[in-house]
């Protein structure tokens, strides 16, 4: 397992590091143009990263108050029937692949967003973002109703014993309780939605420049790849180009698990 | 005492209406669930047939059916499990009967987590640059295959581990306790209870790479190829890319077909959802302790 972590991590710094031999690490990081077929190409990520960002923003802003409140309502409120269904069918969203909410972006989604905001492009970054939020949910509300379920009981039936309501418990004794957890399940929820790859390719319009609203075409680093890796020559500057993009992803989603799991594992202490 | 009535009732109060919305919020949730799906079935019922499930794609993929983007993705399927069900097995028996709590242990433990955060792309571009341009595969059944096997392999383990875990501890202390081996204890009274948990998260893992794009983009996938595969290094079309293709590079493409492909898409991962349910149901009834 070590060996397969460290060997995504070295073949991809191998190529990564093949494009800073001709291309300078400073543009790459800091370049405002994501120009790979112009002449001389430039490779700054700065817009890509800002791209990511902002979808993520966007998608975590609307996933996580919704996701906690159900989380909240599944595992404390609900009777007993209704949190199988309920659970079932979260099960079910996440089954769903994210190439057929991105066709769904497509079809439906992009073009009513237009006509209902009058947008120029339904593909836009707030199409991505309310997609990638719907994606992340599971993730979410599963993890956030295990650390719910986690809180001792102790803890609730000292609070009804004091004559607290059971909003009153949840609310200022177990959502406080549960809140590693829940921290946790926002830092997977973040994971997934930045490396999240079909959706924002389908529907967020593809256009590499730096980003200024969520109504506008953007694209995420992993769009990026997705997108240009078919187009390149093997060996170029603009295939290293990408490897390296993938190297900053990596090391991204690498950082926001480790928070996560710093997160579960307080939480089960 | 009226004051104090009083103070309960609106606390009572304020209980239900919090309740309500966090039951709304909930709806809210639900109802694009139900309407997502519901909206794929509709729209891509009526495309489905016969011919549309057996037939290679025609006329610039605008007629025909997807029956090679099937076969592929099943030999996927086929391939991921043999690559990944050995190797997430043996890890997770490793990690759970015979690793000491040391370092190497706990880094391993971390790799797992880690490598379940991975995004696909980077799968994907890390399967590239390995299976197809190093070890020289190709774009291929067997570089995809790899890749999705990796890919799959930190659910599998976790699987696993949970199952073997939840194996009481007194059948290792009976076995151990009449002789047995280490090996035998695990083979025989470890495993055999812990299969129907390491059985769901399989078949769950597979069916999340039945439904992935970003890995097999560079890997395997073939953008039109209506021919079926011959060997492990021909490459194949796959559903999930398929629909990837004909909803964003096909100009003109009636949206039945796109429906109706995404309705299969959705209905083979739903498919291996059920039988994973139903066999966790079949074994929990057998479960005797």
């Amino acid at each position: 397992m070590i060996l397969f972590v460290v060997s995504i991590f070295l073949f991809l710094l191998k190529d990564a590091l093949s494009l800073f031999g001709v291309y300078s690490v400073r543009d790459f990081l800091f370049g405002k143009n994501w120009l790979p077929i112009s002449d001389p190409p430039k490779f700054g990520m700065v817009p890509l990263l800002l791209g990511s960002l902002y979808v993520t923003f966007g998608a975590i802003i609307i996933c996580v108050p919704l996701g906690v409140c159900s989380a909240m309502f599944i595992a404390e409120v609900a009777p007993s029937y209704l949190k199988h269904v309920l659970k079932s069918l979260v099960e079910i969203l996440a089954a769903i692949p994210s190439v057929v909410l991105g066709f769904i972006g497509i079809v439906w989604l992009g073009p009513f967003l237009r006509n209902w905001l009058h947008l120029n492009t339904g593909m836009c970054g707030l199409t991505g973002s309310l997609l990638l939020a719907f994606m992340a949910l599971p993730t979410v509300i599963s993890i956030s109703e295990d650390a719910l379920i986690g809180v001792p009981k102790a803890y609730k039936e000292a609070a009804f014993g004091l004559g607290a309501t059971r909003w009153q418990a949840l609310w200022r004794i177990i959502l406080p309780s549960a809140s590693s957890g829940i921290i946790a399940a926002v830092m997977l929820g973040i994971g997934r939605v930045i490396g999240e790859t079909m959706v924002v390719l389908m529907v967020t319009g593809n256009s590499p420049v730096m980003p200024t609203s969520l109504l506008q075409p953007l694209r995420t680093l992993t769009a990026t790849i997705a997108g240009e890796m078919g187009e390149t020559v093997g060996g170029s500057e603009h295939y290293f180009a990408l490897f390296a993009v993938g190297l900053i992803l990596f090391v991204i989603t690498f950082i926001i698990n480790f928070i996560a799991d710093l997160c579960l594992r307080k939480a089960r202490k | 005492m009226l004051a104090k009535g009083k103070k309960m009732n609106s606390a009572k109060r304020r209980e239900k209406v919090a309740f309500v919305i966090l039951g709304l919020i909930t709806l809210l949730i639900v109802v694009p669930i139900v309407m997502t799906i519901l909206y794929v079935v509709k729209n891509g019922a009526g495309a489905i047939s016969w011919e549309f499930l057996t037939q290679p794609p025609r006329n610039g993929m605008k007629q025909g059916g997807i029956f090679p983007a099937i076969v592929g993705t099943i030999f996927l399927i086929i391939g991921t499990m043999l690559f990944s069900l050995p190797l997430g097995i043996l890890s997770a028996v490793y990690l759970v009967e015979y690793a000491k709590d040391n370092l190497f242990t706990r880094l391993i433990k971390l790799s797992v987590v880690n490598l379940s955060g991975i995004p696909s792309i980077v799968y994907g571009l890390f399967g590239f640059t390995l299976f197809v341009v190093f070890l020289r595969f190709g774009t291929s059944i067997l570089a995809g295959s790899l890749t999705l096997a990796i890919m799959s392999l930190p659910v599998i383990i976790t699987a696993t581990k949970e199952a073997l875990e939840s194996v009481p501890f007194a059948f290792r202390e009976i076995s151990l306790s009449l002789g047995a081996s280490k090996w035998q204890t695990v083979r025989y009274c470890v495993l055999p209870y812990a299969i129907p948990g390491i059985l769901t998260g399989t078949v769950l893992s597979l069916s999340r790479a039945a439904g992935e794009t970003a890995p097999i983009l560079f890997t395997v996938a073939a953008f039109y190829l209506p021919r079926l595969p011959h060997s492990i290094f021909d490459q194949v079309m796959a559903l999930p890319y398929h629909l990837y293709v004909i909803s964003t590079q096909v100009p003109n493409m009636p949206a039945k077909i796109s429906f109706a492909t995404g309705l299969v898409l959705i209905a083979l991962v739903f498919l291996m959802n059920l039988v994973s349910i139903i066999l966790r149901a079949h074994y929990r009834k057998k479960k005797q302790w």
